[in-house]
């Protein structure tokens, strides 16, 4: 980071710790449940409006800074508010708030116990996700990724149900050994570095003349870390699974904060940590592109399998997560910037299209495809989002989808792989094929039981058909997000 | 006056309340207890006070009667020993807060007042251990505090006094190859002084003699440390001894041993001499890494908590061992800090288990259900935050040890290590995760709810705030000495590396 544009604030810190905060006062109020609500919803409105305070100096590629104590000798916790982490922020914090609203509607919808829990962690997983997006260095990093590892475990159990329990163990499984062994490439790194393991841009590692035998492992190692998150193939089988838990937690956790952690994390490592020279060099690029293809088609053919929706979708996600995976492994500036198109799109669509399934099971208590008969005509909002939300995966203009997917595809011509902008193309059909039976479904098949059944309540039907519009709305203006993620992603690459 | 006998004074004021606590104790009973934990709480700040006057890095001896070394008896006050002090005297002051209820549910009333006393006796072996700058008086201080630690094994449970045996004759043994090793060394040398013998070792060269008094010595503390496969004492000496007592063991006894390893090891011996010319520190890593993942699996399969937690702190024990046995900077960092992290989170862990005992008479895995968490919501949620630190996530101490020791390991280029490090930190989520699971997830069992009264079974019954606060200043403490442990390191631990290994410091 250059360090004329480096300025010191505590706004970072400020963004990260507000959540932490309003988890005590969740807490307190657990009897009074429109206090403890409201406790939410001011710490993710306090959050946003923070965020939003950093944005106006990202988009001028400045960097807010806050520094505190030494935790390993050389590193510093530290946060930097550069422009890529306030885009990861921006989005999840704004999404937070939309999510807390809905899970207002739907945890009352569905009686739920322990809300005082669920909304307690679910604060706590959001300062952790503004963590992940302004540490400045791995230590803070690991430091908030593992927090945010134990703090959705709760989220992911809520129902207590066998099933739940199961889900949970796999998800820990998979989550804390992906921890270790990023640990370990944190430690190599430190080793190698001489004690330091500062986000650097163009990568930290860059300037040290690295063997083969170094490299290698090591980028396998921070692969494997950040890569159960990002649910790269074959380390993705946890996000299904973890579907069990309540939908909004699907919705914002496993759409958006957890698995784009992963892949903000992949973004930090290969950029910031090993640096795009030294990806070329061993060719380590092609292997992140293979994955990424391999992903892309098969999540996309499971989601063909699924009945149940939310399972659907999540196999969606996973191959979703690999365009971003893959944008990164073409590294060039023209496809990160689409990458990062991707992670705020992506994350906007995919919200979407789990609260309208949290909305049909609240009301309808129908979580399969095969049940969703002409489900459009008692709740034609939810399915109009619905809709909304799909075209958009799916990549048709004039959705937001449809600008990062273009641009992706631009992006993998211009650097000599066309074949993989037939992999887009491909993946797009295979979106509208697992997508759009439902809305077909849904509206122009006959149902049955449905007499009498009416629209969800408005906590949940508003947030979701806001975020169908914010989903339109970023694909007409996507001027915001491409302005930041071209400021993240300037100075990575020499010229962009 | 006070600086110069500053490393005589712990040792001496533990050994006088234990021989005052009986006196005294024939007026009043009560006072026993009370004279426990004052001397604890005198030594604790004489020990944390004696930090500050050695961070310059220069130590501070003190000459008994006056006769200057080798002839007479020196005790040195460095980084090194004022850290270890430190640790086992704060620690053995917070668990013997929590004491007072348990050793009167535990002990018939005649034994209060010895058991108290040999707690002082204790104390003043481990404080002597670390102090002396003596070998042949290391071992008397081994012998005093062993003789106590059986006595206080043996008033446990029913099957105590076979645990105690079995320690007597395992630590009778210990302590007989570490006399041995002195004996050689004397013979080879003609001199018992740490620092003497440091100047005599550089002139002798690798003389057998020497190897087989450092092979005795390293059998002795082996034994002491309970280092795999040396660790059979251990286990049911945890187990069946009273709470009391195994909270004031776990944490302190076992780190001991390892205190006394790094001592002959570092400062006596030369770097070279323990890595190649007799590579006894390869071999004590490759033990403790067999430690790590033993006491782990074997771990797993216990169903009495303390019985886990003593398998568990044969693993732990291993972590300081394989720090040692790494013989660079960053292991050595590494076991010298988790000597204090594993003191506070066993410490806390076998405390959760004492309050179990209280509460619900028992502390049986199989047993614990969401029953217990209702009734107990700190002390569980203290138990929660220790596994945490155990599996080593951050900020809790445990992730830094991990740290340490794992960048140890890839300085060393000691891959296997690596991976031992990180695979124990997923074995230990299973055997923790396993407890804490029941604690929040594990409904009600039915069978349970019959055999007691309805009124015991409803409602918040939380042990008293002289049980609870101890369990939570040390859960709290795991935090707080995690973020603060680069205040640690960079202000005491680089302090007290040896020559040989400050040279390999990046």
């Amino acid at each position: 980071m250059n360090p004329q544009q480096v300025y010191s604030s505590l706004v970072p810190l400020w963004a990260v710790v507000v959540s932490l905060a309003a988890v005590l006062f969740i807490l307190l109020s657990s009897r009074r449940p429109n206090l403890r609500e409201f406790w939410t919803l001011a710490a993710g409105l306090a959050k946003f409006g923070l965020v939003l305070s950093l944005l106006p100096a990202a988009l001028r590629g400045q960097t807010a800074a806050a520094d505190l104590f030494e935790i390993l000798p050389g590193v510093r916790l530290a946060l930097r508010a550069d422009p890529l982490g306030v885009l990861f922020a921006l989005v999840a914090s704004g999404l937070w708030i939309l999510t807390s609203c809905y899970s207002i509607g739907y945890m009352r919808g569905l009686k739920e116990h322990k809300q005082t829990r669920y909304f307690a962690f679910f604060a706590v997983c959001l300062s952790a996700t503004m963590g992940i997006a302004f540490a400045a260095n791995l230590a803070t990093f690991i430091l908030f990724y593992e927090i945010l590892t134990i703090a959705t475990y709760p989220l992911i159990i809520h129902q207590e149900t066998p099933e739940a329990v199961r889900a949970g163990r796999k998800y820990l499984a998979f989550t804390l050994s992906a921890g270790v062994l990023l640990v370990a490439a944190a430690v190599w790194t430190y080793q190698l570095t001489g004690g330091d393991l500062d986000f650097r841009r163009g990568g930290l590692l860059a300037g040290l003349p690295l063997a083969a035998g170094t490299a290698v492992p090591l980028f396998l190692l921070f692969l494997a870390g950040v890569g159960v998150k990002s649910s790269v193939m074959p380390l993705h089988s946890w996000l299904p699974t973890a579907m069990v838990a309540p939908t909004p937690v699907s919705a914002l956790l496993h759409a958006v904060a957890v698995v784009k952690a992963g892949v903000f994390g992949l973004v930090r490592m290969a950029f910031f940590i090993l640096g795009p020279e030294l990806l070329r060099r061993f060719r380590l690029d092609t292997a992140l592109l293979v994955l990424a293809v391999v992903t892309i088609l098969l999540g996309s053919l499971l989601a063909l399998r699924q009945d149940n929706l939310k399972r659907r979708l999540a196999y969606s996600t996973v191959s979703h997560l690999s365009y971003i995976v893959l944008a990164v492994g073409l590294l060039s500036g023209p496809a990160l910037v689409a990458g990062l198109l991707h992670l705020a799109f992506h994350a906007v669509m995919k919200i979407t299209l789990f609260f309208c399934a949290g909305a049909l099971a609240v009301r309808l208590g129908r979580e399969n495809v095969s049940e969703l008969n002409g489900v459009g005509r008692v709740m034609p909002w939810t399915m109009a989002a619905f809709t909304l939300g799909a075209v958009g995966l799916c990549g048709l203009p004039p959705l937001a989808g449809f600008v990062s997917k273009w641009y992706l595809g631009a992006a993998a011509v211009a650097g000599g792989r066309p074949l993989l902008a037939g992999v887009l193309v491909l993946s797009g059909l295979l979106n509208a094929a697992y997508l759009f039976p439902i809305i077909q479904r849904a509206f122009f098949r006959r149902g049955e039981g449905l007499a009498g059944r009416k629209e969800a309540s408005a906590w949940m039907v508003v947030p979701l058909f806001l975020t169908a519009l914010l989903s339109l709305a970023l694909g007409l203006y996507p001027n915001l997000f491409f302005d930041l993620a071209g400021r993240a992603a300037a100075g990575l690459f020499g010229s962009l | 006056m006070i600086p110069t006998n500053a490393p005589a004074l712990t040792p001496l004021l533990f050994l006088f309340t234990g021989l005052l606590i009986p006196l005294a104790a024939l007026k009043l009973k009560k006072l026993a207890y009370w004279l426990a934990l004052a001397a604890t709480a005198l030594a604790s700040a004489a020990a944390l006070s004696n930090i500050f006057r050695v961070l310059d890095g220069r130590a501070i001896h003190y000459h008994f009667g006056g006769w200057p070394p080798p002839i007479g008896i020196e005790y040195v006050l460095d980084p090194l020993s004022a850290f270890v002090t430190s640790v086992i005297n704060v620690i053995a002051l917070i668990v013997l807060i929590h004491a007072r209820r348990t050793v009167e549910a535990d002990l018939p009333e005649g034994k209060r007042v010895p058991y108290y006393a040999l707690v002082m006796l204790m104390m003043s072996g481990f404080n002597g251990i670390v102090m002396t700058g003596d070998f042949f008086n290391l071992y008397v201080f081994l012998e005093i505090c062993s003789l106590a630690l059986y006595g206080l094994v043996a008033v446990g449970d029913r099957k105590s006094p076979v645990a105690a045996f079995r320690y007597l004759v395992l630590g009778m043994i210990g302590g007989c190859f570490y006399l041995l090793g002195v004996g050689f060394m004397y013979m080879n040398s003609g001199s018992l002084n740490m620092a003497d013998l440091k100047a005599i070792l550089a002139v002798l060269g690798p003389r057998p003699g020497i190897i087989v008094a450092l092979a005795f010595m390293l059998l002795g503390f082996g034994i002491k440390m309970a280092l795999f496969p040396l660790h059979g004492w251990l286990p049911d000496a945890y187990t069946y001894a009273p709470t009391a007592t195994s909270a004031l063991m776990a944490p302190i006894g076992t780190k001991i041993g390892a205190y006394g390893l790094i001592r002959v090891l570092f400062f006596v011996f030369v770097l070279q001499f323990i890595t190649q010319t007799v590579p006894v520190a390869t071999v004590i890593a490759w033990l403790s890494a067999a430690a790590i993942l033993y006491g782990s699996i074997q771990a797993m399969a216990q169903d009495e908590l303390k019985r886990m937690l003593a398998f568990s702190s044969i693993a732990q024990v291993g972590y300081i061992g394989l720090g040692i046995g790494l013989a660079n900077p960053w292991g050595l960092v590494g076991a010298v800090l988790h000597i204090l992290n594993h003191g506070l989170m066993k410490a806390c862990l076998f405390l959760v288990a004492g309050n179990f005992r209280m509460k619900l008479g028992h502390s049986r895995i199989s047993r614990l259900d969401q029953e217990a968490r209702r009734k107990m919501p700190w002390t569980t949620a203290a138990f929660t935050l220790a596994a945490l630190s155990m599996i080593g996530l951050p900020p809790t101490v445990g992730f830094f040890s991990k740290w340490y020791l794992a960048w140890g390991a890839v300085r060393n280029k000691g891959w296997v290590f690596l991976a031992i490090i990180l695979l124990s930190s997923l074995l230990n989520a299973v055997y923790f995760f396993r407890v804490v699971e029941r604690f929040y997830l594990r409904p009600k069992q039915k069978g349970e709810e019959a055999g007691r009264t309805a009124a015991a079974t409803s409602g918040r019954s939380e042990v008293t705030v002289s049980m609870l606060a101890p369990t939570l200043i040390l859960a709290a403490s795991l935090l707080v000495v995690g973020l603060l442990n680069a205040v640690l390191v960079q202000g005491i631990l680089l302090k007290f590396l040896p020559p040989g290994l400050a040279a390999l410091k990046p």
